[in-house]
Formats: structure tokens, sequence, C-alpha cells
């Protein structure tokens, strides 16, 4: 069975009020066709749980962020998001969760093995637990008694990652350097919304021709819709296809410091379809 | 011949000197001077040191700053990453926008958490790192700015909030090094409180005291931070050809 969907078909099926998990790292690999997707839509109020980058960023200029579980936001390249140090410096995300970002990795396990919370010292003493007060601590039941933090499961109601390949049940593959937790966010998300999207859709006997076996850590059970979108993950990187668009995201980082020139950006590039957003990519 | 040391290279030695002992694990730096420290370790007196490229994986040999001309030895995603701080075995080398008498310090945010003044780069892993393993800091810009009572929010863990911690956690938490572009610190006292250990050269300790927000204690054995020799002085130019180190910290 073909789980084939276009971006704007994905997001029509998310409600507002949801908790959406994003794969990727920072500025690298992710679902931005699915995020300029939600963009168009009138999908709002969410939860966003993620290592935030620049879909952090634009969901914030939006307004579409109630509440944001994070283990940082960054461009990487450019070291603070500009939309979101202007929410956090204005106060406009209501509710923020700062989390360390093995603890959000550990939130993330837990969720995806359907238990209540994982223990650890990552956070202990820090600042994370004095602006998270409804953290709970936990005393280990063996000889050393030792007390932990034990990091709440996340679960999510939709979740988007992008992937290099996948064949159209959702078996997919990464070919880059690193899959980060995509795999715990898919695991850790409600049947019925985990989106994959992929810079090309092959067939199954495919799979392997470009990777090992090795690359292939998601598969159908943890998917139920794959959108083909090519440059999907621009401008931020999607090796060995492409890396990140440096002078594009100068670009967005500049227009994103003045009301004026982003709205002239969101013009340019934002304003129509996705085959509209990569044609203006082009004509740059 | 090596060129004639100047200030950025003392510091590439002290910066390195952190990492002495380490044997192998995973001697990671964050920033110009803390990279070029681990490399330099490794590629002199601590050859056993583990470094990476900064992406993915394991370098062997020398890397030098900003190329990608590498010999792969091993591979480390950000889960690896993870499970080999959580298991120790990593020592870090990273900045901090404000750091106090006990090591506490920030990198996310001044003023207040739920609306800070500044948004900085947030906790990241500062936690994390600074409970499961040892973590030194590199300060380019030694002042009262950075160095104060106490920080707007911890994002990584000093002695003093240690110490109402784990048996576990008391017996594990070691910050070894604070390096400045001023002197070299660590908190080798009674009450784990900040001590100058050496003084750059031409550098006094009123100098440090002045550009200092609390009171710092000083070693008995206080010495001068020492030159790289002609060995170091020949690796630093390997590692660092493009002299990124001299615009880092002009002398």
């Amino acid at each position: 069975m073909t789980k084939l969907v276009t971006p704007d078909e994905a997001v029509a099926t998310l409600e507002s009020g949801m908790t959406l998990g994003i794969g990727g790292w920072g500025s690298r690999r992710k679902p931005m066709s699915l995020i300029r997707a939600l963009l168009r839509s009138n999908v709002t109020d969410l939860t966003v749980v993620t290592y935030g980058g620049p879909d952090v960023g634009l969901l914030c200029a939006a307004g579409k962020i109630r509440k944001l579980v994070y283990g940082f936001v960054t461009l990487d390249s450019i070291a603070l998001e500009p939309h979101f140090r202007a929410a956090r410096q204005g106060g406009t995300i209501p509710h923020v969760v700062e989390y360390d970002e093995g603890m959000l990795q550990w939130g993330l396990y837990a969720g995806s093995l359907r238990l209540p919370f994982l223990p650890t010292r990552a956070g202990l003493g820090s600042g994370v637990i004095d602006v998270n007060p409804d953290l709970k601590l936990v005393t280990s039941p063996y000889d050393d008694r030792e007390e932990l933090l034990a990091v709440p499961a996340i679960r999510m109601d939709a979740c988007f990652v992008h992937m290099n390949r996948s064949d159209a049940r959702g078996n997919s593959q990464y070919l880059g350097p690193d899959i980060y937790f995509d795999d715990l966010f898919l695991s850790a998300t409600d049947i019925g919304h985990r989106f994959v999207s992929c810079e090309k859709v092959v067939a199954t006997e495919s799979l392997l021709d470009e990777g090992s076996f090795h690359t292939l850590r998601i598969n159908r059970s943890m998917v139920d819709g794959v959108v083909e979108s090519p440059n999907g993950a621009h401008f931020t990187s999607c090796e060995p296809d492409y890396d990140r668009d440096e002078s594009f995201q100068t670009e967005y980082a500049t227009a994103a410091r003045d009301p004026e020139t982003w709205h002239s950006f969101v013009n340019t590039y934002l304003a129509g379809s996705e085959a509209d957003y990569q044609e203006a990519v082009r004509a740059r | 011949m090596p060129a004639e040391p100047r200030l950025a290279d003392v510091i590439a030695i002290a910066c390195a000197e952190a990492f002495r002992g380490n044997g192998e694990i995973f001697g990671s730096g964050m920033g110009i001077m803390p990279m070029l420290g681990a490399r330099l370790a490794r590629a002199t007196f601590e050859p056993d040191l583990m470094v990476s490229d900064g992406v993915a994986f394991y370098v062997d040999g020398d890397l030098p700053i900003g190329s990608s001309d590498k010999t792969v030895e091993s591979w480390i995603p950000f889960r690896q990453v993870f499970d080999s701080l959580w298991g120790g075995r990593r020592h870090v080398m990273m900045g901090a926008s404000q750091i106090d008498r006990f090591g506490n310090t920030n990198i996310a945010n001044i003023g207040p958490h739920n609306q800070p003044k500044v948004q900085l780069l947030g906790v990241r892993g500062g936690p994390g790192n600074t409970i499961n393993h040892d973590v030194s800091f590199w300060i380019p810009k030694h002042s009262t700015r950075v160095f104060v009572e106490s920080v707007d929010m911890a994002s990584g863990v000093g002695y003093d909030r240690a110490a109402r911690l784990s048996k576990w956690v008391q017996a594990n938490h070691r910050l070894p090094r604070v390096v400045t572009n001023l002197a070299v610190l660590d908190f080798e006292t009674e009450g784990n409180t900040m001590q100058v250990r050496s003084l750059h050269p031409g550098v006094t300790i009123d100098e440090v005291n002045e550009a200092t927000g609390f009171e710092l204690a000083v070693a008995e054995t206080l010495a001068e931070s020492r030159a790289p020799t002609d060995e170091e002085m020949a690796a630093i130019e390997r590692l660092d050809p493009g002299e990124l180190r001299y615009r880092e910290i002009p002398n």
C-alpha cells in the first residue's frame, strides 16, 4: 500500500493544538517543505518538540507556537536563530520548556518505549531544574540510593522528519553522517500523523543501491505518510545530496532582523506553493 | 625554525595542558582555541587523546583548524556523543558568558529565563556535560562582565551546586581549568573556589583581580604560564596554518 502524499495533504490532517515533533538538528536535515506547508495552513497553537533550527524560527515568526520543548535553537553557522531570539526576548512564546540536549533524547526515548520516565544525572543541580519546577527526582531502589532526575516521557500527536530516500510504504534511509534523533521522534509519536519527507522515493529493491543496510533505521511501521520533496530540507543541509545553503541562510537571518525586510522575504519566498519556493530559490 | 611564540601560542599551550593525563578519551574543544588545545595535546604530550572533526567523526593524525582533509578513525554521531559523555569518557573545553567563584557557568541567557534581556545559546549540553565528565573553560576576554558574583542561569554546574548532590556526583564532578586571555585558573582550593594558577607573560595579579567580580585565591605555586617548546610551536603552526589564533588573540 502506498503512503505517498503531498506536503499540503500531510498538513491538512493536522489540527490546531497538537503536539508536533520535528526531526533534524539545528540547521541540518530539517523537514522544511513540511514546515513551509504548515506556514501556509491555518494550523496553530502548537506544542513543538525539537532540536531546533529555522523550523522553530519560522513557526515563531508565524505565531504558531504555544509551547516549545527544546534542547536548543540554532542555525549552526549562525549561532543564534534570529526569530527565536526575538520571540524569547519579546516573551511571545507562552510556554517554554528548555532541556539539556541529552535530557530531550531521554524524554523521547522514554516516550518511544512507553515508559513514564527515564532516570539520568543530566540536569541535576543545574538551572534546568530551577526553571522547570515540574521536573521530579527519583531515588534508586538499589543499595546506592542515589537521587536522579526523572525525565518525563514525551509523546507527540504528529511528527515530521526528512530523509534522503524512502520507498512508497515508508521504509526510509539517511545517507549522511548522523540520523540525529529522527527514529526516536517517529517512535514517540502516536500512529496517524507520522510523516517522512524525502529527497527521492525509490523502489524498495533500490534502497541498498546508495548505502549499506546500516542506513535503514526507519521502517514502514514507524511512518504513516511519505512526501517526495526534492530539495525539501533547503536551506538546511541534507548530506550527501546537498550542503546547507549558507548564502540563503544569511539572507534569511538578515531579513529576520527587521519586520520590513522580513515582510519582503515572506513575499519573495513563502507566499506561494512549495514549487514557487523552489523556483524563487533557483532564480536567486 | 618555528616563529617566536606570541600570547596566543602561550594560551594554546595552556588549553592543551588542560588535557594532560586524560589518556584515551574524547578531548572536545568548542571554538578555535579549545579545538587547537585538544589537537595540540594529542599532537604532542597526549598521543592517545581522541579528537573529532566537529561533525560526526573521530580523526587520526593532525587535522588543521578549518581543514576537512581528514583521516577518519571512527564514527561519533550525536547519540554516541551523549553515550560517551554520560559514560564519563570525555573532557570538554568550552566558552562561558558568565562564571562565578564555584565554577557555575552560563551560556544560556542574560536576565530572567522566562523573558531574557539577552537570549544566548541556551543551556545546550552544559548540564549533562558538567555533571558527567571533566569540563574546562576558555574565556577570551577576562572581565567583570564574565567573572560575576552569581550567574543568571546555571547552564553548567559548579562545585557548590555539586556539593548538594549525591556522593557519586561529588566524586565525579570536576572542572580542571579556566583559561583566559590573562591567566590560568583552577578550583584546587579547600572550598573549591577559584584560584589563579599562573599568569600569562606580562600580566600582573592586580590586573586579574581588577577584571574579576569576586575575590580570587592565589596558588602558592603561582607561576608564569609557560611558552611552547620548539616542537610544540611547530605543532601549533601545523595545526593552525591560517593563524586563526592570532585573530582571536591579537598581541
